[in-house]
């Protein structure tokens, strides 16, 4: 078997909260990530789906290596990044790249888009400085810009398009990997579907694999043909999209899938909610057990037994379900 | 009977770049116990729209135009004294916002800032304004009512913040509610439960709801009659149902299939809109969804396109408005 082009191996990041000097509050430790683990092949797109808190952010930065991870692996091409050094980094930092949720506030606004563009070939010595304008105009091509554009700032673009400078950015090292954090949640929805349609355009143009991080489930369906759903830290559910969409194993992924709007009047009418009670808790004091078990609609209907016990003390693991499909639940 | 009509609204802010045309001739009528859903993207005119009702346009920059009315129960409200306003804004028309955390006073309790507007608006006294509160925001689901009079609003999570403004909101039992994207900062759980609460809100009291958002979803499921802005005007409206089913408007059929759903193939391309919605508002000679336009005729470049009717309250402001079902 081929070496996949990213190994994520029971991925923990944890960060120390309080101060105990100043509050006298006890340190506290928040487990934003807590043993995720996933691989993703060459040309591959993974959705990473959960609300706030969930961790996913997170767990994309730490594979970037914008946060050193507590504990856990991150294998990218075969090669184990969470022990590399500073230098060490430096080629696998050309090999991924970061597409980030604020147009806004994800472009420097004293440089031109050239100088956006061509800074990171100038950081990783790629090319002459002719050389580089000429590819700053054909990643302007690709994304869908004007090389009149070129030479405007920032604030003179709307922010579908500062979203494409920001991807024709990500794309100027010629990377297998993009990480994409919520890049089309703060645009329009007419400008949503065109950044989604420009990244499918581009996956399929030049093979690159995408971690695809989302809150929206309804983007990811269009984007990823496999998805993971994450709660407090940890992945409950994984598969490939028809049957987790059409099939949810876990009662966190059938939730959210029935709390999506449907834009149809004459079926949100008859559809039947299921509205979840209570508050996703905070990661840094999880429940004990499952940590979706205080809101957990099965677990409501579950009698008294050892099942239902199990979800109060112990955590499921994410137990494969057959046909690619994975699940942590102790009630089936 | 309309509660509320709005007239040619216009709202104009003088700017370093010139005037914004934020909303350029807006009319609608919002009935007893009715939910209206305003929809449209960024700079639409759909918050200004409803900051112009609630007389919250800050003017300086901004110009309410000369021929615009504003009638809540048949009595004007451009021009009222701040005085008279006050009286009816909080206790006849409330308002919530997206987001609850800055709209919100961090440095009161929960209790102090719902108190507050009981003894404003009713003189009600402290104690029987706490109890009145403590049972406000039972009736939003927010659990231990009393120790959450108590709490700070950072004490909260954003689902609770947003509970305690319905809860604000509705203290005054306003005849109308108006609701600025009340779900957008929320997760989507969080989201169905807010909307739930607001649906069994209007079942108990009955008000009139005007829903502002970006949200075709949450529009579908949420409310009876919709307004589409575009540029500061109405490009559409519709009952919810006839709007979904039916757009005649070329950009109502262009955001429809924009949206990503939870059915259909998803190995197609998305359906989008070319360019981006314009940011200066309205205000031209011409209709200003030309430019993204599939259908866009030479008239269009000059000329503003009127609301044309088609049957059953469905207007469409577009010369190639289309009523048939086979449009969309």
């Amino acid at each position: 078997m081929s070496t996949p082009l990213l190994a994520v191996e029971r991925l923990e990041k944890h960060f120390r909260t309080g101060r105990a000097d100043l509050s006298g509050r006890k340190r506290g430790l928040l487990r934003a990530v807590d043993g995720v683990s996933f691989t993703l092949e060459r040309g591959e797109s993974l959705g990473l789906v959960g609300e706030s808190g969930c961790g996913k952010s997170t767990t994309a930065r730490t594979i970037i290596g914008l946060q050193k991870a507590t504990a856990g692996s991150v294998r990218f091409d075969g090669v184990e990044l969470t022990s590399l050094s500073r230098r060490g980094w430096q080629p696998y930092r050309r090999r991924m790249q970061m597409i980030f949720q604020d147009p806004y506030a994800s472009l420097d606004p004293r440089q031109t888009v050239g100088s956006i563009l061509t800074e990171p070939l100038t950081i990783h010595r790629v090319g002459k400085p002719r050389d580089r304008r000429l590819r700053a105009l054909s990643l302007l091509d690709a994304v869908g810009l004007d090389p009149r554009h070129l030479f405007r700032y920032p604030h003179e673009f709307s922010g579908g398009q500062r979203q494409r400078i920001g991807i024709a950015r990500a794309l100027a090292l010629e990377p297998e990997l993009l990480l994409c954090d919520e890049p089309v949640s703060a645009l329009d929805v007419s400008i949503q579907a065109q950044i989604v349609n420009l990244l499918k355009e581009l996956q399929e143009r030049f093979g690159l694999a995408y971690l695809f991080i989302s809150h929206d489930l309804s983007i990811v369906r269009h984007l990823c043909p496999r998805v993971a759903v994450m709660y407090l830290g940890r992945i409950v559910e994984s598969g490939p999209r028809a049957s987790l969409y059409a099939d949810p194993g876990h009662p966190y992924t059938q939730a959210l899938l029935s709390a999506v709007p449907v834009p149809d009047p004459a079926r949100e009418a008859e559809r039947r909610r299921q509205v979840l009670g209570g508050d996703v808790p905070h990661p840094s004091a999880p429940p004990p057990g499952c940590a979706f078990h205080p809101r957990c609609p099965r677990l409501a209907l579950e009698p008294p037994g050892a099942g239902a016990t199990a979800c109060r003390s112990e955590p499921p693991p994410l137990a494969e379900r057959g046909a690619d499909r994975r699940w942590s639940c102790h009630l089936v | 009977m309309s509660l509320l009509t709005v007239r040619d609204l216009v709202v104009r802010f003088d700017t370093h770049h010139g005037p914004v045309h934020a909303v350029d001739g807006v009319s609608f009528d919002l009935n007893e116990g009715e939910t209206l859903g305003i929809v449209g993207e960024s700079g639409s005119g759909k918050s200004v729209t409803s900051l112009a009702v609630l007389g919250l346009v800050p003017r300086p920059p901004g110009v309410i135009g000369t021929g615009s009315s504003i009638r809540f129960r048949g009595r004007e409200l451009l021009g009222l004294e701040t005085s008279e306003l006050r009286r009816i804004r909080g206790a006849e028309i409330s308002m919530i916002f997206q987001d609850p955390m800055t709209s919100l006073n961090p440095l009161l309790t929960v209790g102090r800032q719902l108190t507050e507007v009981l003894e404003v608006h009713r003189g009600t006294s402290r104690r029987e304004a706490r109890e009145r509160s403590a049972r406000g925001l039972g009736d939003v689901g927010i659990p231990g009512p009393e120790a959450a009079l108590d709490s700070y609003p950072h004490e909260l999570s954003g689902g609770m913040r947003q509970r305690v403004m319905i809860a604000m909101a509705l203290l005054l039992e306003p005849a109308i509610l108006f609701a600025d994207e009340p779900t957008t900062a929320l997760d989507v759980t969080i989201q169905a439960q807010i909307l739930e609460l607001m649906r069994d809100m209007q079942r108990r009291h009955g008000m009139s709801i005007v829903f502002i958002t970006h949200d075709l979803g949450v529009v579908a499921g949420t409310t009876d009659r919709m307004l589409v802005l575009y540029a500061g005007r109405v490009a559409e409206s519709a009952s919810t149902r006839a709007l979904f089913a039916q757009p005649a408007h070329p950009y109502t059929r262009g955001l429809l299939a924009s949206v990503p759903t939870l059915n259909g193939d998803p190995d197609a391309p998305l359906s989008s809109i070319p360019g981006s919605p314009p940011l200066g508002g309205g205000g031209g000679e011409a209709c200003a969804f030309a430019p993204r336009c599939p259908l866009v005729q030479a008239r269009c470049r000059n000329e503003q396109p009127p609301l044309v009717a088609g049957r059953a309250e469905h207007v469409a402001a577009c010369f190639e408005a289309d009523f048939t079902e086979a449009a969309r």
